[in-house]
């Protein structure tokens, strides 16, 4: 676990220290609270809540999920310095966590930046709490679920932008797998809504933590940083 | 201190090191040569776990490096063919994650971080940013994050390729002082190098050990004979039959449109064989001597094994 802090504490750094991580925080929060604010004049103040943040937030996450992971491991190889990490007396699975928990570290950055709109709201109305813990609740599970996959892709290409093609590719899929549950009828049709990335999200913007609903996006995290972690190990024989 | 049997890695279905088979002992530097695309680095990265063979065994250090690699990872300091950079670090902080990476406490890492930079001489740039350095000096970064741990064994990938010559000089001191209490394996496309580092040499061609030996019998063998290419008008097989019966030459061959001639270092037969083609009405076209570069040597050691063609 020793070797996780190590290279999460790198790749913070390295964050902090490139202007990436900035330029995608400004647009995170430049476009969520457009949303923010425009759901809030639509409805003429009188719903004093995060649904127009939240509703935006969910696909937003999706992209910066894929901006903030894509370099995290190609890079590493097209730079040669993947042969130093692979050769370093660290496991696999070490090297995912450390950089997934500096993503996610990242994230929760950026989410927390957001905390000025619920606070607006203190400030000029009465919202209502629940939906709003509950919605960064759901905002935080979805996107380590997005940067999971992220880290999947990246682990694909030693090209960035293949990476990122791989990892919207994927997370688009998963998402319109719901769309496309609810073509299909019966069993079939639910299984396809379950697994889709968007069908969970609104339990969370109404205010309901469905333990259903965590542990999906739980495991899609888990299965593929475990998809990361062999798809490194395989390159090893390749 | 490395024990390598059977080793064996295709990718897909392209055979890079075929059934290779050779020892380091501890203390000893040994030279790794052969050509580009020999399959140097691929046994390399094989020997620090980066790959893992398609069949053979692997020790480094008495530590399997193909079932559970991370204890022999640790007793491994890797310079890979390209120094593994992070361009937008300074020094300081690069050197110290290694250290880290590699195990060492925080406190111990950053004493190391002195002893490995002062060994380098690096000072002067420790709060540069890597990507600002010349070339030289990033390859010895590159060797510095090889020993920061102090590593019982070193693994060097073309240490000295593409640093200007007085730097090629320094690094090869420090890497012979560095082998003075360690087991190393360079690799090298240079024949000085060798001469001037190692003590022993394994020669890979085409993926294959073609020789290993200390370096004073192979020299032996590489200089005791000297080489001329010559171009002649005249028919090539009677041509060849002539050359081979003049004084001094010891083996012909030949590769259109030139004879090659083989011949000991104490004979001079250049003038005999000017003299044989003038007899028979050849002219002799050109004729210089042939620097022995590596291709050479694999031909001459391979000879053996291609059945006298």
């Amino acid at each position: 676990m020793k070797n996780v802090g190590v290279i999460a504490e790198k790749e913070i750094t390295s964050y902090l220290a490139t202007p990436m991580a900035y330029v995608v925080t400004a647009i995170f929060l430049g476009l969520s609270g457009t949303f923010f604010a425009t759901y809030l004049l639509g409805t003429d103040y009188s719903d004093t809540s995060l649904r127009g943040f939240l509703g935006a937030g969910q696909i937003l996450i999706l992209l910066f999920a894929v901006l903030l992971t894509m370099r995290l491991i190609a890079e590493e190889k097209k730079l040669g310095t993947w042969e130093l990490l692979l050769t370093a007396p660290i496991t696999e699975a070490e090297l995912v966590l450390g950089k997934f928990f500096a993503s996610l570290a990242v994230l929760s950055g950026m989410l927390v930046l957001t905390f000025y709109y619920p606070l607006l709201l203190r400030v000029f109305g009465d919202p209502d709490w629940g939906p709003i813990v509950t919605g960064y609740l759901g905002l935080f599970l979805l996107g380590g679920a997005c940067l999971a996959v992220g880290i999947f892709a990246s682990t694909l290409s030693a090209n960035q932008i293949v990476a990122a093609v791989a990892a919207g590719g994927l997370l688009f899929g998963l998402w319109f797998l719901g769309i496309a549950g609810d073509a299909v009828p019966g069993g079939l049709g639910a299984l396809l809504a379950y697994l889709s990335l968007s069908s969970h999200f609104p339990d969370f913007m109404r205010g309901i933590v469905d333990t259903k609903a965590v542990l999906y996006y739980l495991s899609v995290t888990a299965l593929f940083l475990y998809m990361a972690i062999r798809s490194i190990e395989m390159a090893r024989w390749r | 201190m490395i024990r390598v049997t059977n080793l064996t890695k295709f990718y897909g279905k392209r055979l890079a090191v075929d059934d290779i088979s050779f020892e380091v002992g501890k203390g000893e530097i040994v030279g790794f040569l052969g050509p580009n695309a020999a399959g140097k680095s691929t046994t390399m990265r094989l020997l620090t776990g980066y790959l893992l063979p398609s069949r053979g065994e692997i020790e480094v250090a008495g530590c399997d490096m193909i079932g559970n690699s991370l204890e022999g990872r640790r007793q491994i300091g890797y310079l890979p063919e390209i120094a593994p950079l992070y361009l937008d670090m300074t020094m300081r902080a690069y050197l110290l994650y290694v250290a880290r990476l590699r195990g060492l406490e925080r406190r111990k890492a950053k004493s190391r971080l002195d002893e490995v930079v002062a060994a380098c001489m690096l000072e002067e740039y420790l709060e540069s940013s890597l990507g600002k350095l010349s070339k030289g000096f990033r390859q010895r970064v590159g060797l510095a994050q090889a020993i920061i741990h102090d590593p019982p064994v070193l693994i060097l990938d073309e240490p000295t390729v593409g640093i200007d010559p007085i730097q090629v000089a320094q690094t090869r001191r420090l890497i012979r002082e560095l082998g003075k209490d360690r087991t190393i394996l360079l690799s090298t496309h240079i024949l000085p190098e060798v001469s001037t580092i190692c003590e022993r040499v394994v020669i890979i061609n085409a993926g294959r050990i073609v020789a290993q030996d200390r370096i004073e019998h192979l020299s032996s063998v590489l200089n005791g004979v000297r080489r001329l290419r010559i171009n002649v008008q005249g028919p090539p097989e009677r041509v060849s039959e002539r050359l081979k019966q003049t004084d001094g030459v010891q083996a012909v061959s030949y590769e259109k449109p030139f004879h090659i001639v083989a011949y000991p270092a104490d004979q001079q037969p250049q003038a005999k064989i000017m003299e044989a083609m003038a007899r028979d009405g050849w002219t002799l076209l050109a004729m210089e001597s042939i620097e022995l570069s590596l291709e050479d040597i694999f031909l001459q050691l391979t000879a053996g094994e291609r059945g006298g063609k």
